[in-house]
């Protein structure tokens, strides 16, 4: 079959960071607070972007893609995360 | 299951014969006269264990096509009929099964469209969906809806073309109409490999399919679907000649001509009304006028390049639609307009609407405006019998 | 019961850096939905915000196979996908996974005949009462008195109750769950997964811009919308009514059900119901729906 068949078709492959680097659009940074953390991982389960983490156990957030929407700080049960403004 | 034996049937059955022996695995269909004796015999065959496929027996056309999108993609050859009213309501799929590249195939009863209700046959269901991107064939006897069935499998599966296959028969004039024709059980094996999909849905390797692409990139898809429907053109042809060593069949191509050779003047026209022009043909044959018909067996992709080979030394077309773009012409005419002008040439040409609502056209009625066409007392557009309106 | 130290280690098959608005509930809802079904599960989308979140083509924030289809076919495609998995002997979940537009309203017909016929198929809605990828119009799930881009003075009818609408079509498994308990999604999802037939799985899933609240806020309301019985979680199984979570707790007697305004305030859709006059007569009206309709569904359930 010639290589030129069907070159275009209406599919997609999955890809991490389709719309680019999210964290970009942070207005809020969240941060960690690890005295306060107890590793309940709450935040890892709710957050809608899925870019916290775990790492050895602890909730990491991946800032290149966290959007900044503060649920995790909202839902974190100890008070452990802040939002902190960034731009 | 048996090999090739000549059954008398009508065209529905020659369409539920020819899902039966194409292998399909899956149909769904909503009833709709006259295209429901189709699924009504392919529900018999699965019930009655002489097919293996699932069936079904979905709530709307919309569902009917949306069904068998569903299970194409799974990488399935699949199947649906309708007609009419439940053709426009497919619609939206449609694009969907086009634009996807899924090379379902379905079988239109070609009905007219109400109001008022009319059952009775018109290709105007059947027109309003060309340009989407399926192929489109119409039959003139239950032959060619059992041959072009099997032959749209094979075309629209081909990983040169992956797009939709619609085969067009006339309602009553071939759905309910009994007469002899062949099929090829098994051996038909042979003719129809086993379905091989270019993508399709898979855990194994996960595929998104149509999320939202950019304008640039979506010109470019369209692009690949134009140039599918013009190689189908050379696709179809060896999808024929092939049919034709293996069957015993003797099939010109995408368009059949009769008594082209020495033609002076030409009938242009698609199925039943197609093939009754070749009766027509030789009778003005005996009164001496140099007529032959053109009649178009495929009619997307448009076999432009053939028609305008056969016409080439004719003086006059006259062309018979059983359909009318009010407010335009015809759609064979369209056609046949674009054809000329790409290929720089210029005919006398009438269109004659005939047959619209499913009248009865006879080989006499075409003889009649024949010969008022190649006297000059036609309008270049035409309905048959409107004088005495 | 799944724990959130269980949720958390899962495998993510929603990826992040998707074009979702931040807060966006279909990324808890989803992440957690396909947490419990696996990579052996072929999705299909019609129009909904979800068919956004994937981002631009030809790449996709998504490691399952998807269909995006048209409006009113998620169940209609899967259905046939689901034939077509029965014929090749693969062990898949069909998922339809749908907005509120698409299956209260636009779907509904086809969900029905899906439904009816038994198709082997999971159809989850995350419902954020509105049509939210079109610019948040009114949709049959939109509840009385929320504002929309449709109904600038607030809707004038109450919500479908789309559950009912498949209990009676007798369907092996209907759930409602929220956007404010992931672990309740997760064990109706992995339970649906479990069964044949048509399932049917209603997630709340509040919407920030739609509903017009801090995106911090999503889960807080995927909550507060249970605990003020504005929305109720159950399960209908072999022929039975069962509620779960705080909704059971109310149902034993062992909770109350919380003012509804605590859930209502905290959202600009029903700014108006509050100033600049107060608006008692639908504030009591939605009260009074809460009652009677769990009080229909209380006639209805195994407690």
């Amino acid at each position: 079959m010639p290589e030129d068949v069907n070159k275009y078709l209406p599919l997609s492959k999955p890809k991490i960071g389709i719309s680019g680097k999210t964290g970009s659009w942070r207005i809020f940074a969240p941060e960690i607070n690890y005295e306060k953390c107890v590793k309940c991982h709450i935040c890892v389960v709710v957050c809608p972007e899925a870019s916290i983490l775990l790492e050895d156990d602890r909730p990491k957030i991946d800032y290149d893609y966290c959007k900044g929407c503060g649920v995790c700080a909202r839902e974190c049960p100890v008070g452990a995360i802040t939002m902190r403004r960034e731009r | 299951m048996s090999g090739r034996r000549v059954i008398i049937d009508t065209g529905n059955s020659a369409v539920a014969y020819a899902v039966k022996d194409a292998e399909v695995k899956v149909i769904a269909a909503y009833p709709i006269t006259p295209q429901t004796t189709i699924v009504e015999k392919i529900a018999q065959f699965i019930e009655y264990g002489q097919m293996d496929a699932k069936m079904i027996r979905v709530e709307s056309e919309h569902s009917a096509m949306a069904a068998i999108i569903g299970s194409e993609a799974m990488g399935v050859r699949s199947f649906t009929a309708t007609s009419s009213h439940g053709l426009a309501l497919m619609h939206e799929m449609l694009w969907y099964a086009s634009n996807a590249r899924l090379p379902v195939v379905m079988a239109v009863a070609n009905r007219t469209m109400g109001p008022p209700w009319n059952i009775w046959a018109d290709w105007g269901d059947a027109m309003a969906d060309r340009d989407i991107g399926w192929i489109m064939s119409w039959a003139a006897n239950n032959q060619e809806v059992y041959d072009f069935t099997l032959i749209s499998y094979r075309v629209a599966e081909d990983k040169r073309i992956v797009l939709p296959a619609m085969v067009n028969l006339e309602a009553f004039v071939l759905t309910h109409t009994s007469m002899p024709f062949e099929i090829c059980g098994e051996e038909t094996r042979e003719y129809l490999p086993e379905y091989d999909p270019v993508w399709k849905l898979d855990p194994d390797d996960p595929i998104i399919m149509g999320n939202l692409f950019s304008p640039a990139d979506t010109m470019k898809l369209r692009w690949d679907m134009w140039e599918s429907m013009e190689r189908a053109k050379k696709v179809i042809a060896e999808a024929i000649r092939e049919y034709n060593e293996r069957f015993n069949r003797n099939y010109e191509g995408l368009i059949k001509t009769y008594k082209m050779d020495d033609a002076d003047y030409a009938i242009l026209s698609m199925g039943t009304i197609g093939e009754e022009a070749e009766v027509a043909t030789d009778v003005l044959r005996e009164e001496g006028l140099k007529v032959g018909t053109v009649r178009i067996n495929f009619f997307r992709p448009f076999p432009r390049e053939d028609i305008i080979k056969t016409l080439n030394g004719v003086s006059k077309v006259i062309i018979f639609e059983r359909s009318s773009s009010i407010g335009a012409s015809g759609q064979i005419m369209q056609d046949l307009g674009q054809s000329l002008l790409l290929e720089k040439m210029q005919l006398d040409v009438n269109d004659v609407f005939i047959g619209i609502g499913g009248t009865d056209v006879s080989y006499e009625d075409i003889v009649n405006v024949v010969k008022k066409a190649i006297k000059g007392d036609l309008a270049p557009l035409y309905w048959y019998g409107s004088e005495g309106w | 019961m799944v724990t959130v130290k269980d949720l958390a280690k899962m495998e993510d098959l929603l990826l992040k850096g998707n074009a979702a608005c931040a807060g966006c509930p279909i990324g808890v809802a989803l992440r957690t939905t396909l947490k419990a079904l696996g990579r052996k599960t072929i999705m299909f989308v019609p129009a909904c915000c979800t068919s956004v979140v994937q981002g631009i083509g030809p790449g996709a924030a998504i490691s399952v196979p998807l269909f995006n289809t048209a409006f009113e076919t998620a169940a209609s495609v899967a259905s046939g996908a689901a034939a077509a998995a029965e014929i090749l002997g693969k062990d898949v979940t069909i998922l339809a996974w749908a907005g509120d537009g698409g299956t209260y309203d636009i779907g509904l017909q086809a969900i029905s005949g899906a439904a009816e016929r038994g198709d082997n198929v999971l159809y989850i809605c995350y419902n954020n009462q509105m049509y939210s990828n079109t610019g948040i119009q009114r949709s049959g799930a939109t509840p009385l008195g929320a504002w929309t881009t449709t109904t600038w003075t607030g809707k004038t009818e109450h919500m479908k109750d789309m559950g009912m609408i498949l209990i009676a079509h007798r369907v092996p498994y209907v759930a409602a769950t929220s956007v404010g308990y992931p672990d309740d999604i997760y064990e109706k999802v992995k339970k649906a997964k479990e069964k044949k037939g048509f399932r049917y799985i209603d997630i709340l899933a509040p919407c920030p811009p739609g509903w017009r609240f801090p995106s911090d806020m999503t889960i807080r309301l995927g909550r507060l919308a249970i605990e003020t019985g504005f929305w109720l979680l159950y399960e209908y199984e072999d022929g039975e009514l069962r509620f779960n979570g705080y909704t059971k707790l109310v149902a034993e007697g062992k909770r109350e059900f919380k003012p509804v305004e605590e859930f209502l305030r905290l959202q600009d859709r029903f700014r108006h119901l509050f100033e600049p006059k107060r608006r008692d007569d639908i504030l009591e009206e939605i009260q009074r729906w809460i009652k009677e309709r769990f009080e229909w569904y209380l006639s209805l359930a195994k407690i």
